[in-house]
């Protein structure tokens, strides 16, 4: 029995968790069955789990993004709730921590990061007029390591409990003297796997953008969103290691006993804050340059204008991506750098301020004159502007190094990045995804559902938000799990917990916006449902397998507008032989090794580590000697597919 | 699959030519990896030491030298397997390349002997800030090392068994890269981790 204590969840007598235990027991066991009655394990192996298609990984990662949302923005409203009235006693401390930690980390890492990743993996390929990605497998992998990640961080809080040292997990707080049970080992191995993965989506997005653009494709003739996700990418590349090492040297701490983030025998904790934020700061701007992008294609389709300031918009993306390594230490002004110092990092952070409003300014010129359609995806973008700038100039009050000590973690600061997220990650990816949901499945959502979770949503956001920049600066600390009636907070608390509420009805009409227009939509939408510019739109709706039946010849910035209205001829030559990539079982199963490898690690459960490490080592032997040169389509079933569609051009 | 024969064998299809540009890009990450090793280390040395030993207490110039000569030879030995390729002489890229697997697993036993060392005299990976940066450092060094020896021996074998071909040619290549690399890395210890530790 004392082996199995260690996966005993510590004792907080919550009847939540045990519910929990049950409900995550029967989900599992309706999804085995229901897979089972339909006879759909076939289909789900042969077509999706073991798929290497670029648009396929890519709605796996949406999905995933999705589910991890709901999981996060449960954990939201129970904070809200918790704080909504004074003295609440709905979760106790501990179990509060856990909470906005599990918030904080899957939003960021398991939600946003698998949104934006899954929005370029269906994209960009299509952008650029390619096949699939450069390397096809290792895209499959980045996905199962990313999934394995997830998976593992969410049985945290079922199984030894979840961590609760904050999703910046800053020591001593994480350290084993005050944060005793596994919780922070899984946050060190979840983020390192999905990590990793994240990494190699990072080299492979690079190789596919520089070397598998359609023909006349010059770098500045690519579409926005190709452009932020090479830039993105490439911000990846440079961060991503520095949190393996982090979260390395946190390992150590925690499993090995080594004094990197103690207070003792030569441990410097503050080292911590500092690799985090090296990687963190750059990490937020790999979340908001893909939405910049997916903005930048919106806003130019329902104008029907082009792009204004190409440049300027690629130029103030590459300063941005500079200046993201320059800012880290504004995340703690607080601790104990001197004035020099945080003066410099006080300049650099308000630098940034500078390509983003070029940014802002290049949109509304954008819409200057254009012929607005208020779309769902437009109007998520027109509000995106404004809220946004309101975030963007809080910001600029938090960069401040002598101010930010009134605003250092208050909920002015918690008030200030969701500020930023939602209306910049959040709203693209609905917006993105909405924009792109015919290309990805070949029918419309609801307009008018849509436009009622929109309203939803962005009045929920304003009302759960905007009162934390006041309690925020009357001085209400962030992560507190209760306050006492005679701070006042009381009333706007309550206003918060009630946009919470209306975000969470926005994000359910969503769900069923998706139910409903898969019940009833029509199937006819054509291949182009929103008049658009770029080349994506230039292949049927859903995309074939191959793509383009006829790699495309590209002329100018908006190659399909172009196309379209000035008669430049997109595709030249006949249809050939289409060479593609075979799918393969090696990616979800070396995943799989490697949940199981972490899993054991985060219980010290040796023989298991060892074990899964040679199964590791197995499946990377197998994969040097296996031989896989992929598959060809026949010219006659593109063909046949082609006229399917309505023949090709 | 196109094959242009104006190239070297390595390159001489798309997909080898991505593969090379990828595992350029992976370097620029291992780059990063090592410089935040290297940050840490910088960190620490002075100002994590605590009650443990420091740097040129604990530091012995004989197995450093030799560990440098083995990794730097064989540096120059794969150099010479990447040369043979290119001239399709494969007895002497396979010879070469075991000379090279050899040396580096010379350097990886000469680098065990010197961590059986620093356990003797004090220096653990719990003793303090300064040895656990250091141990680490040296570790991930000697783990990349002693990956390619893994990887090295598989594509031995696949040449073996299937001749150059694009296929080989181009996992040679990338190989040597890494392996170059590693080499790179070791330069930057010796020099800033060891030399300026002993001065």
């Amino acid at each position: 029995m004392d082996f199995l204590d260690r996966f005993s969840i510590p004792p907080h007598d919550d009847p939540m968790l045990y519910a929990s235990i049950v409900a995550i027991g029967l989900v599992s066991i309706a999804i085995v069955a229901g897979v089972t009655y339909f006879k759909k394990w076939g289909y789900l192996w042969n077509e999706w789990l073991t798929t290497v298609d670029h648009k396929r990984i890519g709605i796996m990662y949406i999905i995933s993004a999705l589910l991890m949302l709901f999981r996060g923005g449960a954990d939201a409203v129970m904070m809200r709730l918790q704080t909504a009235v004074p003295e609440n006693s709905f979760l106790n401390a501990q179990h509060y921590n856990e909470v906005f930690t599990t918030h904080g980390v899957v939003m960021i890492i398991f939600m946003a990061m698998a949104f934006i990743i899954g929005m370029m993996n269906f994209v960009v390929p299509l952008q650029i007029g390619a096949r699939d990605v450069a390397f096809p497998r290792l895209n499959a992998l980045s996905f199962w390591l990313y999934f394995a990640g997830a998976m593992l961080f969410n049985i945290s809080f079922v199984v030894g409990g979840s961590p609760d040292a904050g999703w910046t997990n800053y020591y001593p707080l994480a350290g084993t003297e005050f944060s005793e049970h596994v919780g922070v080992n899984y946050y060190n191995w979840a983020l390192q796997i999905s990590g990793t993965g994240t990494l190699m989506t990072g080299i492979n997005f690079i190789v596919t953008i520089m070397k598998m653009r359609a023909p006349g494709m010059k770098l500045m003739k690519m579409p926005m969103f190709t452009w932020s996700a090479l830039i993105t990418n490439l911000i990846i590349v440079f961060a991503f290691p520095v949190l393996t090492i982090a979260l390395l040297l946190g390992t150590f701490d925690r499993q090995f006993f080594t004094n990197f983030f103690t207070t003792t025998d030569g441990g410097m904790d503050m080292m911590w804050a500092n690799l985090f934020w090296i990687w963190g700061h750059p990490e937020v701007y790999i979340l908001i340059l893909p939405a910049f992008g997916i903005y930048s294609q919106i806003i130019a389709t329902f104008s029907e204008r082009n792009l204004y300031g190409y440049k300027s918009m690629v130029a103030s993306m590459v300063i941005i991506s500079l200046l993201s390594f320059l800012v880290w230490v504004h995340h703690f002004f607080t601790m104990g750098q001197g004035a020099v110092t945080n003066s410099i990092f006080s300049i650099t952070t308000m630098a940034i301020a500078v390509p983003t409003g070029i940014k802002i300014f290049n949109w509304l010129l954008t819409m200057w004159k254009g012929k607005i359609r208020f779309t769902t995806p437009m109007m998520y973008s027109v509000a995106f502007i404004p809220l946004f700038t309101i975030g963007g100039v809080t910001g600029v009050m938090l960069a401040m190094a002598s101010a930010d000590y009134q605003y250092h973690n208050t909920m002015f600061l918690v008030a200030h990045f969701h500020n930023v997220i939602i209306p910049g990650v959040v709203f693209a990816m609905i917006a993105g995804l909405i924009y792109y949901w015919p290309k990805m499945f070949g029918f419309m959502l609801n307009e008018r559902i849509g436009k009622y979770a929109f309203w939803n949503i962005v009045i929920g956001f304003c009302l759960a938000f905007f009162p934390m920049y006041i309690t925020g600066l009357n001085g209400q600390a962030r992560r507190m799990y209760t306050y006492s009636e005679a701070t006042g907070f009381g009333p706007l608390s309550m206003l918060s917990f009630i946009g919470a509420l209306l975000l969470a009805v926005g994000f359910v009409l969503i769900v069923y916006n998706v139910y409903y227009s898969f019940r009833y939509a029509p199937r006819n939408v054509g291949d182009d449902p929103w008049n658009a510019r770029s080349l994506e739109w230039a292949t049927h709706n859903p995309v074939p397998e191959y793509n383009f039946a006829i790699t495309p010849t590209v002329q100018s910035e908006e190659a399909f507008w172009d196309y379209k209205k000035n008669g430049y001829k997109l595709f030249n030559g006949e249809i050939k032989d289409i060479h593609m990539p075979n799918n393969s079982g090696w990616s979800i199963i070396f995943a799989g090794i490697f949940f199981v490898f972490a899993f054991f690690f985060v219980f010290h459960v040796w023989a298991g580590v060892i074990i899964a490490f040679l199964g590791i080592i197995g499946c990377m032997i197998y994969r040097s000697f296996e031989k896989d040169d992929g598959h060809h389509i026949h010219k006659e079933e593109i063909e046949e597919t082609e006229k399917k569609f309505g023949g090709a051009e | 699959m196109k094959q242009d024969s104006n190239l070297p064998l390595e390159y001489s299809t798309e997909t080898n030519e991505m593969n090379i540009l990828g595992f350029w890009i992976f370097l620029g990450a291992e780059i990063m990896l090592f410089a935040t090793l290297f940050t840490t280390y910088f960190v620490y040395v002075d100002r994590g030491v605590g009650s443990g030993p420091a740097g040129s207490e604990i530091f012995e110039i004989t197995p450093v030298l030799i560990e440098t000569i083995l990794l730097l030879t064989s540096s120059f030995t794969i150099g010479l397997a990447v040369h043979a390729m290119r001239i399709n002489r494969v007895k002497a890229m396979i010879g070469f390349m075991i000379v090279t697997l050899l040396l580096g697993a010379a350097f990886i036993s000469v680098e065990v002997y010197e961590f059986i060392h620093y356990y003797h005299v004090g220096a653990t990976l719990q003793t303090s800030g300064f040895t656990a940066i250091l141990l680490t450092t040296l570790g991930t060094h000697g783990a990349h090392v002693t990956l390619g020896l893994f990887w090295g021996i598989m594509i031995i074998i696949q040449i073996c068994r299937n001749g150059l071909n694009a296929r080989t040619a181009n996992k040679s290549f990338i190989f040597s890269l890494y392996w170059h690399f590693l080499d790179v890395m070791w330069i930057f210890i010796f020099s800033f981790i060891y030399l300026k530790g002993m001065m």
